[in-house]
């Protein structure tokens, strides 16, 4: 058990002198998208639209939360993609004496580090801009478990896509559209039907819907809670039967 | 030290007419290599040495065979088998955003050194292969030769059993061949098992006590090169090899 948690810390460990090297870059341009967002949709748009819950900003904070994180998760494990195809620094891990497990919970820690980084610099920004939030442990769980799914998406991807330009399209194909769709900026019950019931499959609507019941202090939400959890079992298996399939 | 039985590769591919096929990387390869050995594998671009070596080290399974370190099988004993191993690829595979110490100590940690041992090891090392200066240097900074002895120093970190080299001097001028050479004898002088693959010929004599021949993935001959150059009776091992391999393309063409 030591010898894996060792491990494990060996590929955290990586990850983590790249971004402490990066750190202030890395803050800075997190600040970007969730600002423009705030400023667009928490004080321009959001003036004039009313939520049963209160102001619209209170509204939108944990919906930019959940994507944001989903996006800095997903998107901070493609450079492992570019590891496997070009750079080929993957071998170092596939020829090295550790678990195979180790590496993909590795990388998955080091974006779900990235992930809750740049949601502490949302919650901050949020803050300044007047919103009101509650934060509890159980928020804290549901963002961990939102940067978990999507890491575990990302590092799939990374594993089974052959280009950059397949790993953008997830991003424009999927992440995208889920972004604007998941209960982020509107609660799905806008959606027409059909539509309504394909978005509330995905996990990032699951997370919206946690993260918006714990921040106003409604009830659980447990089914979504079980949604997250069951999305992340299935996406851990996925990516680490990809992983071990490199050596196929 | 190495055995290696009836070993087979096969990749998916396409055929002419487009429908789902296989092509034979390896082919029914068996070989038997002693401890301490310089051992080199011969062959023409595409002749599957590679292949070979990535069998060897884990990279990939084979379609069949068997692999065994000192009587183990390779097949479930992967993680622990691996320790034995060092291996320098044939392409630079360094982690581009870690500087010299940091691939370093990256290697290091992967083989559970110690941080004490990690850091003579790094210092005793770069030191060996004379790239101390450039420690804090990013990889992306250094010229070709630096980074081939790089590579071999960090494949030596955790005192390997056996040092796997796959095409190691290839596009290097002779000066930092001659260095390469020079550090493979010191090696194997050490007690270190190296598995060699090139296709430079004056390579494989100047270093190797055997080496095998492989043309199409298929094992054409394996002795010492005094021995390949008396038995088929020809001045030097290139001319064994042409003839070899020529032969082989010869009637795999016809």
């Amino acid at each position: 058990m030591g010898r894996i948690l060792a491990d494990i810390g060996t590929v955290f460990w990586r990850d983590w002198i790249v971004l402490r090297r990066r750190l202030v870059k890395f803050i800075l341009s997190r600040m970007v998208a969730p600002v423009l967002y705030l400023v667009a949709f928490g004080w321009g748009l959001g003036r004039s639209i009313q939520v049963e819950s209160g102001s619209y900003l209170d509204f939108l904070v944990p919906g930019i939360l959940a994507l944001n994180s989903m996006n800095i998760s997903f998107n901070s494990i493609t450079p492992v993609h570019a590891e496997r195809v070009y750079h080929k620094s993957l071998e170092e891990y596939i020829i090295a004496p550790i678990w195979p497990d180790a590496f993909v919970i590795g990388k998955v820690l080091a974006a779900v580090l990235r992930g809750l980084i740049s949601s502490a610099i949302i919650l901050l920004l949020a803050g300044a801009f007047g919103a009101n939030f509650s934060f509890s442990p159980l928020f804290l769980l549901v963002l961990v478990l939102n940067c978990v799914v999507f890491a575990e998406i990302g590092f799939l991807a990374a594993m089974k896509l052959s280009t950059y330009e397949a790993m953008a399209q997830v991003n424009t194909y999927i992440l995208l559209p889920m972004s604007f769709l998941c209960g982020t900026f509107f609660k799905t019950a806008a959606l027409p039907e059909g539509i309504r019931h394909f978005i509330e499959l995905l996990p990032l609507t699951h997370t919206s819907i946690l993260l918006r019941a714990l921040s106003a202090g409604d009830a659980m939400p447990w089914l979504s809670l079980m949604v997250l959890l069951a999305y992340a079992f299935l996406c851990f298996w996925l990516g680490r039967r990809a992983f071990r399939q490199l050596t196929c | 030290m190495i055995e290696i039985r009836c070993l087979v590769k096969r990749f998916p591919h396409k055929d002419k007419q487009g429908k789902d096929s296989f092509r034979t990387a390896v082919d029914n390869l068996s070989l038997s290599i002693g401890s301490g050995e310089v051992f080199g594998l011969l062959g023409p671009n595409g002749a599957g040495k590679t292949t070979t070596i990535r069998m060897l080290t884990m990279q990939t399974k084979p379609t069949s065979g068997n692999i065994l370190y000192d009587g183990v099988e390779v097949e479930g004993h992967e993680v622990e088998l691996k320790s034995l191993i060092g291996v320098v690829p044939q392409h630079v595979n360094f982690d581009q955003d870690l500087t010299v110490g940091e691939n370093m100590e990256l290697h290091g940690r992967l083989h559970h050194l110690t941080a004490p041992e990690r850091r003579q090891r790094i210092a005793e090392l770069l030191d060996y292969v004379e790239l101390s200066e450039v420690v804090n240097d990013g990889v992306r900074r250094l010229s070709g030769g630096m980074k081939r002895r790089l590579l071999i120093a960090r494949a030596l970190i955790h005192n390997p059993r056996i040092l796997f080299m796959d095409e190691p001097t290839v596009a290097l001028d002779p000066q930092v061949r001659r260095r390469i050479w020079e550090l493979v004898r010191q090696m194997a002088s050490g007690g270190v098992t190296v598995f060699l693959t090139t296709h430079y010929i004056e390579e494989a004599e100047a270093l190797c006590d055997r080496v095998a021949i492989l043309s199409k993935g298929k094992l054409v001959a394996v002795d010492s090169p005094a021995h390949l150059r008396d038995n088929f009776q020809e001045a030097n091992l290139e001319e064994v090899f042409l003839k070899l391999t020529e032969e082989k393309a010869g009637r795999g063409g016809a």
